[in-house]
């Protein structure tokens, strides 16, 4: 700890934290220099990288396609899908993780994108609502949701079908208790929990 | 004279039908474009510094890091020092940067000192003894009073109080504009001017007259049984999931665009209109998808007008401002409380003779009126005075039927305690009363016979408290409730093209309520072509006007211009295709995508070759309602319905279990059955979300609201639905009806039933809502010490 609280060692000043706030945070051990790429620090026994404070190069993997980006560390996976790169079916509610209307798909697993920072996606699939349909067909949740008029004013729906395309994936067959519980992270105002709980019972009978 | 009304049950192929709504597929994929979605080339962001005070004024506001920010292209003060702020969150400065990190930036680093003044957010009962009778009016009085009370109550408030300003004719055509009836607008012009001293401090509490009808002294002196009470629910917010906002830009220094969250697209250009010194007709509204308004979109409000004035400073680049989380449920939007203490009078047999209440709540700065107690019972011998607090809470918006959830629980809940006392099961004591409740008894009647089958009331009622096992006790409660939601004003133009395609403009929303559906349904019906065949186009203004969608007024409007349009343009055609066909145009009919002679089928065209005898010019014609020369009208005022609700209570816990709800509702003739269920359904989940979550908590010492978030502003999950079972009441007697709308009705009943089954299961009233697990256990434990 000693031989780091020297101002004049670089790695502190050009990883972009201030000392000062460094040593707000604890157990914090050592600095190490930078190498191409985010600065690394070690945290609590553990290497963690550091970004910005502006701009950095951020890689995505959207449905499939990679896009090169320059954000601030702190922009959301979320922003970054709806505000970079107009892939817009993910919305912003709640923006702090308490109402899945952005759920997208990171490596096969719902995850509210307003609670992962782009850079975090880095390397991992994004799967997004916009990637369902096969050319003009609809997945058979998203038919699902039509048949059972599970949407109203919409907001809500596309963090609710990827929600339960995950869920299905991992409970084919699921009891009203499962669905209860497994679809318990998304809200809807409109009302449309009917609708959807009837729409998973059609996936569920006919098989997704 | 061609023949408007709606085709006879056994004519319908579409209309009533179970049909899908025609948006889900964009919905349920992502591609539906919300105003939140819109992303304009070169697109600034838009953000709000707010005020941390519930009130104080602005002493000094320094900007001047935020402008030489890189990245800020417009700062705006949106109220200058001087100004008194009057509830917590409201605009103070606004900024647009190049992103949404740089105008968070900026807003952290504008400097504003504030003078923090006494501020109250309480809505407690009124001391004994507190509040100055009611004084003259001011204009904002007069569109709070609008919002919230019947308007021959605000014609007659006007008429007793005068006005605290000079009324001009602006004013007074602003009010026909938005449909204030005629009689405030007399009341308005005739209203006596008080001058009010400036600066003279209102009492926090606004006392209106009592009302007395019949004699209730004497009622209650010769009651059988008389049951009182205290009842009540909170501010609640809209919490709708797109926040309020707009995306605005000038792409010349006359003209402007504008995307917006609105549920009012024709209305909102004249509104900005005059703030931003512009013609309405350059004034260029687009919303494609609105998600969610329940009465708080209707206006273009401070933060869009403000995006408009960054854009302008900022050369006319698009600037996107919508609310954040916090602010969206802070400011966008709240309903008002209702409390009342009430007295019921009741003779053995169960016939309500007496009814004398003290009600008060609040609407925020405005105050607010008395919701409509009692309610749908006109009871012969009453007595009711209600106190307005005036506080600092942010202002109120139309939540859902405004006003009647708040009557419904209140009344339903008193006469609800009042059978308990008599011993008598309720749906004997409501059945027994329905007398009184004026026009829609026998409606009530057969409703609350479908709905006891569907529910199993009679197997599932006992006597107060007497179903309890354990720590469970079970129980059902019921409500009824009414509603207006005849047709709005609507226009829209109707093309058929001689290559046979169709298409319809109308500058409508669509809330989600179905509107899209039920327009190409009543098209497609009148045409006999499918709904795939006409293209529909609405959300602009440049599109015939057609009117904001509050007060289930937009089924009954878009349904009849649509089919006044579409018969019209189906006989013009008839009369092109005529001769070719060797007969009258009256002897045509269009079926199943051909053109045909009734008495002979044989002798067709097909759709294609029949728009092609239009020639070369495509045909338009111009749809209205209300048109009273093309008769019938197509659409009506008045529905009811009734709701019964199964609970089940955990009396060590005081959680609250919703089993079971039974929706019964009449709203004439269903233009799409599904989207209709849809809306019963959903009622029924949103009020589940309020008689057991929802509530705006405001905290006393720094008058801010506690839980502007959706972690502890709760709404109801999937995990709260009981089983839902809706019945449309449909077929004769209804459908003969003409189209009645269907937005509020089914929101109001929720809180009543659940309460009053609350109420059956313990043993004991939980008087206010949300029912939460503190709220039962008090009442509990006092049930215990009484």
């Amino acid at each position: 700890m000693r031989e780091d609280d020297d101002p004049k060692k670089p790695s502190q000043e050009s990883s972009g934290v201030s000392r000062r706030e460094f040593l707000k945070i604890g157990g914090i051990t050592v600095a190490v220099p930078l190498v191409a790429g985010p600065r690394v620090v070690e945290a609590a026994g553990e290497p963690v990288k550091v970004y910005g404070p502006g701009k950095v190069p951020v890689e995505l993997t959207v449905n499939g396609k990679k896009h090169a980006l320059q954000l601030e560390p702190r922009v959301t996976l979320l922003d970054a899908l709806r505000d970079h790169l107009d892939i817009t079916g993910a919305k912003r509610v709640c923006d702090r993780g308490e109402c899945g209307a952005c759920t997208v798909l990171m490596d096969n697993k719902a995850v509210y994108a307003c609670a992962v920072l782009a850079i975090e996606a880095q390397g991992k699939q994004i799967t997004t609502v916009e990637s369902l349909m096969e050319g003009e067909t609809l997945h058979p949740v998203q038919q699902a949701f039509v048949d059972n008029d599970a949407s109203q004013c919409g907001f809500c729906t596309p963090g609710f079908v990827v929600a339960t395309k995950a869920f299905l994936d991992r409970h084919p067959n699921p009891t009203p208790d499962e669905i209860r519980r497994g679809l318990s992270g998304n809200f809807c105002r409109c009302g449309t929990y009917h609708g959807i709980q009837q729409a998973i019972a059609q996936v569920a009978r006919k098989g997704a | 004279m061609p023949d408007y009304s709606w085709p006879a049950a056994e004519q319908r192929s579409l209309i009533g039908k179970r049909i899908s709504r025609v948006d889900a597929p964009l919905k349920v994929s992502g591609r539906a474009k919300y105003t939140y979605d819109v992303t304009r080339p070169g697109m600034l962001f838009g953000k709000i510094l707010r005020s941390p005070h519930a009130k104080a004024r602005i002493v000094s506001i320094d900007i001047s890091a935020a402008e030489k920010m890189p990245g800020v292209k417009a700062v705006h003060i949106i109220q200058q020092p001087g100004s008194t702020i009057q509830w917590a969150g409201d605009e103070v400065v606004a900024v647009a940067a190049v992103d949404e990190p740089t105008a968070e930036d900026a807003v952290r680093a504008i400097k504003v000192e504030y003078q923090p003044l006494p501020h109250m957010v309480s809505d407690a009962e009124p001391p004994a003894g507190a509040g100055e009778a009611a004084g003259p009016l001011g204009e904002d009085d007069i569109w709070d009073a609008l919002d919230q009370m019947p308007p021959a109550e605000v014609a007659k408030q006007l008429g007793q109080y005068g006005v605290s300003f000079k009324v001009t004719e602006d004013l007074l055509e602003d009010m026909k504009k938005y449909d204030v009836p005629s009689e405030v607008i007399e009341a308005a012009r005739k209203a006596t001017y008080h001058e009010v001293k400036e600066g003279g401090a209102r009492s926090s509490y606004q006392k209106a007259v009592e009302q007395t009808q019949g004699d209730p002294d004497k009622a209650f002196a010769e009651a059988d049984v008389v049951s009182e009470g205290v009842y009540g629910l909170p501010v609640i917010t809209h919490c709708c999931l797109e926040s309020h906002g707009s995306t605005v830009e000038w792409p010349d220094k006359d003209h402007l665009f504008v995307h917006i969250s609105t549920q009012n697209v024709s209305g909102i250009a004249g509104q900005m209109a005059e703030p931003l010194k512009t013609p309405a007709a350059n004034i260029h509204i687009h919303q494609d998808h609105i998600g969610g308004g329940f009465g708080s979109k209707f206006a273009a409000d401070r933060w869009d007008i403000t995006a408009a004035r960054l854009s302008q400073k900022a050369g006319g680049k698009a600037v996107r401002m919508m609310l954040e989380r916090d602010a969206e449920l802070e400011v966008a939007g709240a309903r008002p409380s209702a409390y009342a203490r009430v007295k019921v009078a009741a003779k053995k047999d169960g016939t309500i003779t007496g009814w004398q209440s003290q009600s008060w709540g609040t609407g925020g700065p405005g105050g607010g009126g008395m919701p409509p107690i009692p309610y749908i019972f006109t009871i012969p011998n009453l007595r009711k005075q209600h106190t307005a607090i005036r506080n600092n809470i942010g202002p109120a918006r139309a939540w859902r039927a405004p006003n009647h959830p708040q009557a419904a629980l209140i009344t339903m809940a008193a006469l609800e305690d009042t059978a308990a006392k008599l011993n008598m099961d309720p749906l004997e004591f409501f059945l027994k009363n329905l007398d009184i409740t004026g026009p829609r008894r026998d409606v009530y009647r057969e409703e609350f016979g479908v709905a006891a089958d569907l529910m199993g009331w009679k197997e599932k009622w006992h006597p107060r408290g007497q179903n309890i096992s354990g720590n469970i006790g079970r129980g059902v409660g019921l409500s009824l409730h009414t509603w207006g939601g005849r047709g709005h004003e609507s226009h829209c133009d109707f093309t058929l093209h001689p290559d046979g395609s169709v298409d319809i403009k109308m500058g409508s929303q669509d809330l989600g309520t179905g509107t899209r559906t039920c327009i190409l349904i009543v098209a497609a019906e009148t045409l006999g072509v499918p709904l795939e065949a006409i293209k529909l186009q609405i959300g602009d203004t440049m599109y015939p006007s057609s009117g904001g969608s509050g007060g289930s007024t937009t089924i009954g409007g878009v349904s009849s211009s649509t089919r006044r349009a579409a018969v019209d343009a189906r006989d013009a055609l008839f009369a092109k295709v005529a001769p070719s066909l060797s007969a009258q145009a009256g002897d045509l009919e269009c079926v199943n995508g051909t053109v045909r002679v009734k008495s002979d089928p044989s002798r067709s065209l097909s759709w294609k070759q029949a728009c092609a005898k239009l020639g070369a010019m495509p045909l338009t014609i111009r749809g209205n309602n209300p048109d009273k020369s093309k008769p019938p009208d197509l659409t009506n005022s008045g529905v009811g319905g009734v709701q019964m609700a199964e609970v089940e209570v955990d009396t060590d816990t005081g959680i609250v279990k919703v089993k079971k709800m039974v929706a019964v509702q009449d709203c004439g003739l269903i233009i799409d059955l599904k989207t209709a269920e849809s809306q019963c359904y959903g009622a029924l989940i949103m009020g589940i979300s309020y008689s057991l979550y929802e509530e705006k908590i405001m905290d006393r010492t720094s008058g801010r609201m506690l839980n502007p978030d959706m972690q502890f502003y709760r709404l109801a999950g999937i995990s709260d639905i009981p089983q839902l079972v809706v019945h449309m009441m449909t077929g004769k007697g209804y459908d003969e009806r003409g189209v009645v709308g269907l937005g509020e009705p089914p929101v109001i009943s929720p809180g009543a039933a659940i309460s009053n089954a609350v109420a059956n299961a313990i043993g004991v009233r939980v008087p206010f809502l949300p029912l939460t697990p503190d709220r039962v256990l008090a009442a509990l434990s006092q049930k215990a010490g009484a």
